[in-house]
């Protein structure tokens, strides 16, 4: 009973003051009938040391502690954390305090969404952003409905490029709504065909959903997609999965972009199999109060010195209800507040030389892939690729697996169609030597070598 | 003011937007050095598709990253700075053990579209923590997908949609009570659903003739918290289920007071088909000033097959993520949820085991009571009688001073306490929700009820002094008025 400081002793005078006899007497406040007659079924508690050590073969288990060198990203991505940013996580003053309702004693957690706000306009090159939304997938579902409110039509375009788990969750949120959702192709080099796109968008469509760089790692051509969009008077909601190529792209904001959403996990989250992230949510400010979520602005005290509060929340559902703009309300603050540490940390220069880094061992997987299987797609890529590989996919990745390496995630599980491809990623945590190996081994296991493997 | 009490001033540090800070050239960040060929993005990229620079980006060196955050920081105030008595967010104290073991490198590392085998270990907390939900509840199936409890709502709402129109009409109307949470109907029109407000009666209380005059074939369900924002346990439960059943609706019951109830009663026993958990509340995990939370749900056998996908089952030895279930209402985010929160709640469970959960909520139970006999003399209590985890008093003795609950609330800062929740449920004008949590020491318990009943004083010979209030905290009285009519929602470069 470590966590509860209340004793015997305690019980007692405070239970005299409050007419009870026995602690278990509080119970009779519940009808008879309901109250349980036998404990919970649970295991027996755990010590604080019995506890860490249950945790940690549970960690381990499946690979006994081995670091795997993996290729996964997909949406989730091992970018490098520095120190610092989990040092300011774990200031109690950050990590225990609940939503800032009460300001004057709330002013840290305020400023700090105050910065994250607009560090994700500045990113994104959009007007307003939020105090953050549960992940990138719900924080898409969001804004298709509010792209919904704002042009009263009820259909929505989502390009077959967009992350398979946005488009679900999307399909979830909006299914009770009477909305339609319809899916664009992508063409043969990786990318949204924008010619299906032309003949199917109309006047009933209140917005299209694209991906930047989309869920092959491939670029989009955004400027033309918005382009078409807005020749429609159909709003554009670019989704971003992998935030760190915004410090190479320009920004969604300055093509025409209506509403960046995306998932900023990449930005100082770890894995932590797959949760939690943080999505993230920018828009215009003409459409400032349709949008979900809570928003911090700046104000004054009474004595005129800058403070920040919770704005614009006659949105929010506490006081408007049923009328709301979202039911949310828990958000992802803390992992906001991570993604705030790690791009202060790397800040202007950083960050870029950070996406470069990527990119520079992107290619070179991609070189070296390419030498034992074929990449599919030929548009312009950032830090992720597809392969195609012939032969028992999942045989093959069985053996990768056992030499201590994921190759990536197999894409067929996604789409039908795509039974021998794989979604590569490569970030700076991944040395040559791994890339290296990765291409022998596969080499190898398909019986093909590339150049350099056989120079070896 | 006396010298014992908790709030006292100390050295605030003054800290500027961090845009404000560092200078050009300034390093905060190390990348490992290029062990490829750089490629410029000019080279693969179409020029006009690359960005000229990330205007507006801080440029500083670790250091002052640190000072920047810890000066912050110190402008907060949390769980462990002291008492939180913020009532239905149940601030308990946040296990530090559970910190270490949610950053495990094995857990931290774990990319979640990794193969099922290596992955063995973490489906087996998700699979041991459904199991335990579910018997703290007495539901049958759980899942910990959602990422908040207003997600849980969502995903609790749509099965009960999903179910209904399995059964021919998904019905338009759900019945929420005047004490809900906002959060209720948002979900619940979030879902297509028209919202049918039931008003709860003299004790506070839903009687099953205000259920019954509302419901008819068109509602789909009635939500319900217990015990309800006023920390009353809903008495006529059985009798509401037994209402709503009968009429080919379902009851959904919102978790967040289940802080009242580990170990006494089980919301499945009363009847209730759907029941969300925030683990951030009953189950200790951090708020971490606003999320990340986790809103697990858990449901009648009726209801499993509507459960979102992936659900993990076993196979033989072996866990798997099952995504091949026709009739799921899908998914509700992406992944399988906020994994490194439902290790902490596991944690916790652990921890306390049976015994120990059940002492939780009696405590919590013991505490409330005790401030709600410490206060009643001074303050407005709408409903006398014995609480639950919480309870609810009223500023109406304080108003014929000029003084609101508001005024109460910031007074209460400079005696060194968080304020408890005021003006919520709406049903009481000018409420003060009071939850002070099994956490708390009796000594400080009995400082919080001094400082209440030294600030009903204040309110009758000085009520300046309150409705001037906070006097100690870095800033005074924020101008919302002007923060809403002049939106500044960002710093501009």
């Amino acid at each position: 009973m470590r966590y509860i400081p209340n004793a015997q002793d305690d019980w007692e005078a405070m239970l005299r003051a409050i007419g009870f006899e026995q602690l278990e007497d509080l119970a009779t406040v519940l009808p008879e009938s309901l109250r349980l007659k036998k404990p919970l079924d649970l295991p027996l508690p755990l010590s604080e040391m019995e506890l860490v050590e249950h945790l940690r073969l549970l960690s381990e288990q499946g690979t006994g502690g081995k670091r795997m060198v993996s290729f996964l990203g997909a949406g989730a991505y091992d970018h490098f954390i520095p120190a610092v940013v989990d040092h300011v996580l774990r200031r109690p003053e950050f990590y225990t305090a609940y939503t800032p309702y009460q300001p004057e004693i709330s002013q840290g957690t305020l400023q700090a969404i105050f910065e994250f706000q607009t560090l994700i306009c500045q990113l994104t090159g959009m007007e307003v952003a939020n105090a953050s939304m549960y992940d990138g997938a719900s924080a898409v579902a969001e804004a298709v409905l509010m792209a919904q409110r704002i042009k009263g039509r009820k259909r929505c375009l989502l390009s077959r490029a967009v992350h398979p788990e946005y488009r679900r969750v999307t399909s979830t949120y909006t299914h009770p709504l009477d909305m339609r959702l319809s899916e664009i192709p992508f063409t043969g080099e990786g990318i949204t065909d924008l010619e299906v796109l032309k003949r199917v968008l109309n006047e009933d469509t209140s917005a299209v959903v694209i991906q930047q760089p989309n869920f092959f790692g491939c670029l989009e051509d955004l400027e033309e997609v918005t382009r078409i969009a807005h020749a429609r008077n159909a709003l554009i909601i670019v989704a971003v999965a992998e935030p760190l190529s915004l410090a190479l792209l320009q920004p969604p904001g300055h093509l025409g972009a209506d509403i960046v959403v995306g998932e900023g996990q990449s930005f100082g989250n770890a894995l932590n199999f797959g949760g939690p992230y943080v999505g993230f949510f920018a828009s215009r400010e003409n459409f400032l109060r349709s949008m979900p979520g809570r928003l911090v602005g700046e104000t004054v005290d009474q004595k005129g010195r800058r403070g920040f509060v919770l704005a614009i929340s006659t949105r929010e559902q506490h006081i408007r209800r049923e009328k709301a703009t979202s039911n949310i309300c828990t958000n992802q603050a803390l992992c906001a507040l991570a993604v705030l540490v790690y791009l202060s940390t790397m800040g202007k220069q950083g960050l870029r030389e950070l996406a470069e880094i990527n990119l520079s061992k992107c290619e070179y997987a991609k070189m070296r892939l390419a030498e034992i299987t074929r990449l599919r797609f030929s548009a312009p890529t950032f830090n992720e690729f597809v392969i195609t590989v012939e032969g028992d996919l999942q045989g093959i990745l069985r053996k990768l697996l056992h030499e201590g390496l994921i190759a990536g995630l197999a894409l067929g599980r996604f789409y039908p169609e795509m039974k021998k491809e794989v979604l590569v990623c490569v970030t700076e945590k991944h040395s040559r030597e791994e890339v290296d190996r990765l291409a022998e081994v596969l080499g190898k296991i398909c019986g093909r070598q590339g150049e350099r493997g056989m120079a070896r | 003011m006396k010298e014992e009490w908790p709030g006292e001033c100390g050295l605030v540090l003054n800290e500027p937007l961090i845009f404000e800070r560092g200078a050009r050239g300034r390093k905060g960040y190390s990348l490992p050095s290029l062990d490829v060929e750089r490629v410029s993005p000019k080279k693969v990229w179409p020029e006009k598709w690359i960005r000229k620079d990330l205007d507006g980006f801080p440029e500083m060196s670790e250091v002052e990253v640190v000072r920047h955050f810890t000066h912050l920081s110190q402008w907060n105030y949390g769980v462990d700075s002291g008492f939180y008595p913020l009532g239905s967010c149940t601030m308990k104290y946040n296990p530090k053990v559970n910190e270490e073991v949610a950053r495990l490198p094995g857990f931290v590392a774990a990319h979640p579209y990794r193969p099922e085998e290596i992955s063995q270990g973490a489906l087996g907390l998700m699979s041991d923590l459904e199991r335990f939900l579910a018997e703290i509840s007495g539901l049958d199936r759980v899942t910990l997908q959602p990422s908040a409890g207003a997600q849980g709502e969502l995903t609790g709402m749509l099965m009960i949609r999903a179910y209904l129109a399995d059964r021919g009409n998904p019905r338009g109307k759900v019945l929420v009570p005047d004490t809900a949470h906002g959060t209720n109907p948002a979900s619940s029109a979030l879902c297509g659903y028209q919202v049918v407000q039931v008003k709860s009666n003299e004790r506070g209380v839903l009687s099953p003739q205000a259920v019954e005059e509302k419901m008819d074939e068109e509602v789909a369900a009635l939500m319900v918290t217990n015990p309800n924002t006023l920390g009353l346990f809903e008495e006529n439960i059985c009798q509401l289920v037994e209402i709503v059943h009968q009429k080919g609706g379902l009851v959904y019951c919102d978790g967040a007071n289940l802080n009242a109830l580990l170990g006494l009663a089980k919301i499945g026993e009363m009847g209730v088909d759907v029941l969300h958990f925030n683990l951030h509340k009953t189950f200790s995990t951090p708020h971490g000033g606003g999320g990340p939370g986790a809103g697990p749900v858990g449901v009648k056998a009726h209801l499993a097959d509507y459960l979102p996908v992936p659900a993990i089952v076993r196979d033989g030895e072996r866990l798997r993520l099952d995504y091949d279930r026709p009739k799921s209402i899908g998914q509700v985010r992406s992944f399988y949820g906020n994994f490194a929160v439902l290790v902490r709640a596991y944690a916790y469970i652990l921890s306390l085991g049976a015994e120990g959960l059940k002492r939780a909520s009696l405590v919590a139970l013991l505490n409330a009571n005790y401030i709600r006999a410490g206060l009643k003399d001074r303050y407005y209590l709408p409903y006398d009688v014995p609480c639950m985890h919480e309870c609810v008093f009223s500023d109406r003795l304080q108003n014929k001073y000029g003084v609101t609950a508001l005024d109460i609330a910031k007074r209460l800062m400079d005696y060194g306490f968080h304020p408890p929740t005021i003006y919520f449920p709406l049903v009481v004008h000018g409420a003060l929700m009071i939850e002070p949590t099994e956490s708390e020491a009796k000594e400080t318990l009995d400082q919080f009820i001094e400082a209440m009943v030294q600030i009903a004083r204040e309110a009758e010979t000085e009520p300046g002094l309150v409705r001037e209030a906070p006097h100690k905290t870095k800033v005074s009285r924020l101008d919302e008025v002007l923060a809403n009519r002049k939106p500044k929602l960002r710093w501009k470069p």
